[in-house]
């Protein structure tokens, strides 16, 4: 698929090896600027590993563009300000409070000595009240749920204020609630402008993206519109006809292909 | 809701200074009888007519009391800082400072030095005592460099935890091996095993503080960053943070804290764990003033320990090292059923 407007991340010609194992191959991909992504594929796919070399954290064959500049050529302070990324199984910081984890996000802003701002502290604040995870500032992260925690990650990943986000798995723990609250959001960030990647499991989630990038033994299968019907093919074909995307009730769903 | 007892950091610290002053005070009455009388001191300090004892006194205070009690301080600070360091390293808040395998490599140096200088602690030369410290002090950080060596390199937490453990066992065995072949010099070693401020001077305050001002500026301008490795690594490079370097720099500060402790007082245990594990529970925890205040916690810790070390069973004295084993060990214990009960962060 080649977008006809601005390119926020370009990826030419990507191998990337973990412990010498071979893991991507030969990988191309653009991504539109204020366009959400999501990229599914079955486990093993390298949808995780795309995605972390995507945010600069891997050592990697081949060319990575952020808004036209070398990625692994720019300074770390400022790809951080223009690129947020949230792990999967990320560490979590037990023994700090909901708001100083949603700090650490404004620290591409800040120099060495100096301390949170008034601006460092809005932020924060701003992205645990839009995770609905506020009411827990001063508790220590090791004390919330799965799901609780999941959300101040994300906050501390909001208050990046980065044009472009990497969400590795951004539902995972929500209850069904919040994992909508979160999906309303990423659209919202879209509809500011921001570029959203984002892995999803759920791939009935996933429909609800712009574009879908289908990922299969370590290489792109299919990039296209979620609406597509080739798309929706491509996903079947990658997960072996084991499931099958409908239409209901105006939106696409993902169902066993047995039921 | 809050998991912490002191929304500000100056609070706690403000606390632990001046219960630190009164125990540092109340050191220099501690002497072999008990606890002197407080009118002598406040001679001593100007704050009394002078005495006809006073200048023995005076030389007592000055010359064994003080040094002692502040030795005894700067190294439990020492501790305290290397403890909130290798915690934020370790990712893991039951983290020692003597994980990467410093404390044997230490004694490794005393012993080699014992078997060079062929003396006991109590009757050495300043000079010669100088040497066993130096020799602590390079058995800390090669033990350190052979850690880091066998983990190649500082990236892996895990390997670097079980070379760690490898250079400890290796080191102790090549240590007992020494004093086997000189017996004699089991009883100096044992006073370096167990732990003591007994032989603490001013030129050993001097060389803990030297260590202590360096490491405490660098940790607290590191601050935010070792909050931002708690994150785990590849977030932390994420928002932009050198990682490597940073481990490096964090893991030789640790090791020449830790080297520069147990150098001076030998293996003190417990409270390079518990200094920033208490302060945890104490004070909302940000790595900029958490090392300050598990700092000053260490500090406090051991002021405490040494002297109840010299008051329990007056006139004779308790190894300090063992008295921190013996709290520490119930403290550790106390914290692992309490972890185990509630199924949570401890």
């Amino acid at each position: 698929m080649k977008p006809a407007g601005p390119i926020a991340l370009q990826v030419t010609g990507l191998h990337v090896a973990l412990s010498g194992t071979p893991v991507l191959h030969d990988v191309n991909v653009s991504i539109p600027r204020g366009r959400w992504i999501s990229m599914v594929g079955p486990n093993g796919a390298g949808k995780s590993t795309l995605l972390s070399a995507m945010a600069g954290l891997l050592p990697v064959q081949g060319r990575i563009e952020l808004e036209g500049e070398d990625l692994h050529a720019m300074p770390a302070a400022q790809r951080a300000r223009q690129l947020a990324w949230m792990g999967q199984s990320e560490a979590v910081g037990d023994e700090l409070s909901a708001l100083d984890v949603a700090l650490l996000g404004r620290l591409p802003h800040q120099s060495w000595l100096s301390g949170w701002d008034a601006n460092d502290y809005a932020q924060a604040e701003q992205a645990l009240r839009s995770m609905h995870a506020w009411q827990w500032r001063d508790r220590y992260v090791g004390t919330l749920s799965g799901g609780e925690r999941q959300r101040v990650l994300l906050a501390r990943a909001l208050a990046v204020q980065a044009p472009v986000l990497l969400l590795d798995e951004p539902l995972a723990n929500l209850d069904p609630p919040h994992q909508a609250d979160c999906l309303q959001l990423v659209r919202a960030l879209v509809a500011q402008g921001r570029t959203v990647v984002s892995v999803l499991h759920e791939i009935t989630m996933a429909l609800q993206a712009d574009d879908m990038v289908v990922m299969a033994q370590g290489r792109i299968a299919h990039h296209g519109p979620c609406a597509d019907a080739q798309t929706h093919r491509a996903v079947e074909q990658v997960f072996d006809q084991r499931l099958a995307i409908h239409a209901l009730a105006g939106q696409w769903v993902a169902l066993p292909s047995n039921m | 809701m809050r998991d912490y007892v002191y929304q500000r950091p100056i609070v706690l610290g403000l606390l632990l200074s001046a219960a630190t002053a009164a125990l540092l005070l109340t050191g220099m009455l501690a002497g072999s009888t008990g606890l002197d009388d407080w009118h002598a001191l406040a001679a001593l300090l100007g704050l009394a007519p002078p005495e006809a004892d006073s200048p023995m006194m005076a030389q007592i205070v000055w010359q064994i009391r003080m040094p002692r009690s502040i030795g005894a301080w700067l190294a439990g600070a020492l501790l305290g800082l290397a403890g909130a360091l290798a915690q934020a390293v370790f990712r893991n808040p039951l983290a020692d400072p003597y994980l990467l395998g410093s404390a044997s490599g230490a004694s490794l140096g005393v012993c080699l030095a014992l078997v060079a200088l062929d003396g006991s602690l109590v009757h050495m030369h300043w000079l010669a005592r100088l040497g066993l410290t130096g020799a602590a002090f390079v058995g800390a950080m090669l033990a350190v460099a052979m850690t880091a060596a066998l983990a190649s390199g500082m990236a892996q937490t895990l390997r670097l935890l079980l070379a760690g453990v490898v250079v400890a066992v290796v080191l102790g065995a090549a240590t007992s091996l020494v004093l086997q072949m000189y017996p004699h010099l089991l009883q100096s070693m044992q006073g370096f095993m167990l732990g003591s401020t007994a032989f603490v001077g001013w030129d050993s305050c001097a060389l803990m503080l030297a260590a202590l001002l360096p490491g405490l500026a660098l940790a607290m301008v590191l601050g935010r960053w070792l909050d931002g490795l708690a994150l785990g690594e590849q977030t932390a490079a994420s928002l932009g943070l050198p990682v490597r370097p940073m481990r490096w720099l964090l893991i030789i500060t640790l090791a020449l804290a830790t080297g520069a402790a147990v150098a001076h007082t030998g293996l003190i245990a417990f409270v390079g764990l518990a200094a920033p594990h208490i302060t945890r529970r104490m004070v909302r925890w940000g790595s900029r003033h958490g090392v300050l205040l598990a700092s000053l916690m260490g500090g406090l810790l051991l002021v405490a320990a040494d002297l109840l070390a010299r008051v329990v069973i007056a006139p004779r004295e308790l190894p300090v090292g063992v008295l921190t084993a013996l709290i520490g060990g119930a403290y550790l214990l106390w914290l692992m059923r309490r972890h185990h009960h509630r199924g949570g962060v401890s």
